[in-house]
């Protein structure tokens, strides 16, 4: 660094969520399959932010490969809910949510597949950005479903996601599908209201189905918008329910894909059987949990001969589908907003029917099938019965393919307008502080 | 690149019933790139173990490919070379199966959007005949690494007590290129590998080495009575590796299925290796089950696409081709079938060719020059015929001087010498030094006359009927000459003036 230079991220404290390489350190996707493997190289994301000055604290804890929706999914560690300790912090990017709120760290990245990002920002009441896919370089994410993963922030406010979107962003010629396309700054220049503002409320999300107390949230959430000068309009998204069976067979197909190289042959764990096979075999058996073997099983069955059109091919068109319908619904918005998720942070071990756990992905997947921008906002907050901690819950704002401006001052505006942000601290922390 | 195929046709009957062989290939040949596939290492065969790696071509977790445009455009230039469609869009799908030498346990590969679809491979037989075989198609992918099994006496995987692994060829450009069941007999099948070797080798794609594995092939054959239109069952030979054993193991794998025929036994679809010692082909372990390879779009990569233009470049730079040039050689120029594979096998050779047949308006006799005498200067020396001093306009004079007899073969190849080594023009020579073959009758006759003065009792030997002589007094004409004289015109002299008895 140059003298009197100063970097935009300069000693700026950063987790890394870790299923992203840096090199000369140990990566293990929350799994036991990576045994002691220590990663050779550092992603570009991560470099990126390196070279803009940001100190790496660390790695954070995940679901084992971003598979789930709780990191209860992590074969290594718990992380709790720094809002109330008896509580899950979301997933997958779970530990990255739980080190922003806690104070641990100022800014930290996650992975977003169907809500990865946005799901655990929203349980831990701080700000998850999932950029337009192929906005932000995988060279060095560790795949789950290469055509979904996106790399984004999680941070305190709008302000510092934009910064560290605005340096990660851009082509990389180490990953085919990021986008050569100029990237616009989301960094200042913010709008101070929603004046002229067109978002779209979508009908198909009706809120009736949230608990009360969610939904009163929710509905003032929608009541701020229009107070800072948006017109809410309702929009249409009828293939939006489909997302889930339909990110259930995509992102499995192409994690059962991607998980086939851990066979314990050239680096990670390795159970010896009598030959190859049998190698593979025992080696997968013991390093992989049961939500990661669930899907290799999934999506091996779904890319199977006899079974590939049926789901495979069947999926990619509802995902086509689901696109097209984001595309109409931005005819007549210019941001749609929605619940993050349909409850604040559950208990562990609430949610043991696999089936329920996917559902808390109900509201981030469309997005994620789509390719659109995507974030969390807090919004409020609810305290369950008989309880004294209060849950953050959080916004869902989605933008236009590569809108990333339009939506960071969306949501700056939004965040500046009403105070659910930021500056409140999980109790459990002032408790500790005083 | 000289034609192995040396045997008669095979003879193929199953009960005094005549049969016919049906044949497909499919060959995998690496790319002449730079680098691999889908990172920036070195492609280069031979190097220490494991040296040409990196996170991609080792599949580390996190890494991702990036096509090499190169790789991609020299597929298309092989595909245009045989008249193949190239569609404006193709992809890239992985192919899924577990090997510890492939380093994701997916291959990069292309199932049903290959970048090169449909054409044909022309050829010409050893007696002349023309043959096509249809290209089904071509596709692109990335090669695997390559196992080294220790601790079995050859070198196997069957008794091995440990494996090792160089990943130095994994990710390495591989095009595999299948044909249609077009072909008819194991000479067919050579002669169909070395039209692409030939055409591989001229566009820069590939070494086409069979002994380096840049070339490795797999043929499908079946027999079926001739001139049905039904297809019989295949089996699949592999491990063939050079043009000698693909044409050994084909012929041996038709006459065992003939055989097993002629018993009234049936043909079953099964892998078959080639077992060069015993000259055979033996059944593989078959694998417990078909295998299903979940092919799906490689979601790594994005849609390549390819516009006329882009197409219409590549084409373009491709310059005159092999089959193009085989064709006017053999049909135009009517060569033989090993003359014109001989000038165009040689480097060089063919631009040479053309341009001095153009010039000398005498194409088989430029090819004479061509493959006769200057060949064996290039052979002697090692220079190519390109780089010495014989020019084709040079050659097309001499061609031109000989075939006026304005100069006889011996002066021709006395200045085929003088050319290769110092350049220069044969007419200039031969008009500075007086070379030209003397024909003038009177000349000749004073010549003879002296021989024959000179030699009493040999021509008295040719009239008592020893034709043989005859050479020799020629011999002696041309000495006399100091070689300039018509050989021809000196023995029809000869003949007349000892046969009519003149001066003895
Ligand atoms: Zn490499």
């Amino acid at each position: 660094m140059a003298a009197g230079a100063v970097l935009p991220l300069a000693g700026v404290p950063l987790a890394i969520k870790d299923n992203m390489c840096v090199i000369g350190t140990r990566t293990t996707c929350a799994s036991k399959i990576l045994g002691d493997w220590v990663a050779p190289y550092t992603a570009t994301a991560v470099e990126r932010l390196l070279r803009a000055g940001a100190l790496p604290l660390g790695k954070t804890n995940l679901d084992e490969f971003a598979m789930g929706s709780s990191c209860e999914n992590s074969a290594l560690a718990t992380t709790h809910n720094p809002w109330d300790p008896t509580r899950v912090p979301g997933g997958s990017s779970g530990g990255s949510a739980a080190a922003v709120a806690a104070g641990e760290a100022v800014i930290a990245l996650g992975s977003d597949t169907g809500g990865s990002i946005r799901e655990p920002a929203a349980f831990c009441g701080v700000v998850g950005f999932k950029p337009t896919y192929g906005r932000v370089s995988r060279y060095g994410l560790i795949a789950f479903a290469s055509s979904l993963d996106q790399i984004g922030p999680l941070s305190k406010s709008v302000e510092d996601a934009a910064l560290v979107y605005d340096l990660m962003a851009g082509k990389d010629p180490c990953d085919a599908t990021t986008v050569d396309r100029p990237v616009e700054a989301t960094l200042g220049g913010f709008p101070k209201d929603l004046a002229g503002l067109r978002v779209g409320i979508v009908r198909d999300f009706a809120l009736d189905r949230l608990e009360p107390d969610v939904r009163a949230v929710y509905e003032a959430a929608y009541g701020d918008l229009q107070r800072l000068g948006a017109d809410l309009v309702e929009v249409a998204l009828p293939t939006a329910d489909y997302g889930v069976a339909t990110y259930y067979l995509i992102a499995p197909a192409e994690c059962s894909s991607n998980l086939a190289r851990f066979d314990g042959m050239r680096y990670g764990l390795r159970a010896e059987g009598a030959d190859v096979l049998e190698t593979y075999e025992r080696t997968r058996a013991a390093g992989f949990g049961n939500e990661v073997k669930r899907r290799i099983l999934i999506g091996t069955h779904a890319l199977s001969s006899g079974y590939y059109d049926a789901y495979y091919v069947r999926a990619q068109k509802a995902r086509t589908l689901i696109a097209a319908d984001f595309a109409r619904a931005f005819e007549a918005c210019d941001v749609i907003a929605c619940p993050a998720a349909a409850s604040p942070a559950f208990e562990f071990n609430a949610k043991s029917d696999p089936l329920a756990m996917y559902l808390m992905d109900y509201y981030t997947i469309p997005m994620s099938l789509a390719g659109v921008p995507s974030l969390s906002v807090p919004c409020g907050y609810v305290t369950p019965q008989g309880s004294d901690k209060p849950l953050p819950l959080g916004l869902e704002l989605t933008a236009p393919l590569f809108a990333e401006r339009l939506l960071i001052g969306v949501a700056r505006a939004y965040e500046s307008g009403t105070q659910h942000a930021a500056h409140r601290v999980p109790p459990v922390l002032e408790a500790s502080a005083r | 690149m000289t034609t192995v195929v040396s045997s008669p046709v095979q003879h193929l009957e199953v009960n005094g019933i005549p049969f016919e062989a049906v044949i497909g290939i499919e060959c995998h040949v690496e790319l002449k790139t730079e680098t691999k596939m889908f990172c920036g290492c070195r492609n280069l065969f031979g190097a220490q173990p494991n040296t040409n790696v990196c996170p991609v071509c080792l599949g580390l977790p996190g890494a991702l490919p990036v096509p090499n445009r190169i790789a991609i455009e020299l597929l298309v230039k092989a595909g245009l070379a045989f008249g193949a469609e190239i569609p404006a869009f193709s992809k890239f799908d992985r192919k899924n199966y577990f090997y510890p030498d492939m380093p994701k346990n997916y291959q990069i590969s292309q199932y049903d959007m290959p970048l090169s679809v449909g054409g044909s491979v022309s050829f010409w037989l050893p007696d002349g005949t023309k043959k096509s075989v249809n290209l089904t198609r071509i596709h692109l992918e990335e090669d695997t690494g390559k196992s080294i099994h220790s601790g079995s006496s050859d070198g196997r995987i069957a008794g091995s007590t440990s494996s090792l692994v160089d990943f130095n060829r994994a990710g390495v450009p591989l095009m595999e290129c299948v044909s249609e069941p077009d072909i008819r007999s194991a000479a067919e099948a050579v002669a169909y590998l070395e039209a692409l070797k030939r055409t591989f080798v001229a566009l820069g794609v590939s070494d086409v080495k069979m002994e380096e594995g840049s070339l490795r092939c797999d043929a499908n054959v079946s027999i079926r009575p001739a001139g049905w239109a039904a297809l019989g069952t295949k089996s699949e030979i592999k491990n063939m590796n050079s043009f000698r054993s693909v044409l050994r193991a084909i012929e041996s794998e038709l006459a065992r299925q003939a055989d097993v025929l002629s018993r009234g036994g049936r043909i079953v679809q099964e892998t078959r290796g080639w077992d060069e010692s015993s000259g055979v082909t033996i059944p593989q372990r078959s694998k417990e089950q078909a295998h299903d390879y979940r092919y799906f779009p490689d979601p790594d990569l994005v849609p390549i696409e390819f516009s006329k233009d882009d197409v219409r470049r590549l084409r373009d730079a491709a310059g005159t081709l092999p089959q193009a040039r085989l064709e006017r050689l053999i049909e135009v120029d009517k060569l033989t079938v090993a003359a014109a594979h001989q000038i165009v096998d040689t480097a060089g050779l063919a631009d040479f060719y053309e341009a001095a047949a153009r010039m000398s308006g005498s194409p088989q006799a430029t090819a004479n020059f061509l493959l006769g005498d200057l060949a064996r200067l290039a052979n002697d020396s090692g220079v190519a015929v390109a780089a010495s001093g014989a020019t084709p306009e040079a050659l097309a004079e001499l061609v031109a001087l000989t075939a006026s007899n304005a100069i006889n073969s011996k002066t021709a190849k006395d200045l085929l010498v003088r050319i290769w080594t110092s350049g220069g023009s044969p007419s200039h020579i031969v008009e500075a030094e007086g070379l030209a073959q003397v024909s003038d009758l009177t000349a000749i006759d004073r010549l003879v006359d002296e021989v024959i003065a000179a030699n009493a009792q040999t021509c008295a030997d040719f009239r008592a009927g020893k034709n043989k002589v005859m050479g020799f007094l020629v011999g002696q004409v041309m000495k006399a000459s100091r070689g300039k004289a018509n050989p021809a015109l000196a023995e029809e002299r000869l003949r007349a003036r000892i046969e009519a008895g003149s001066p003895a």
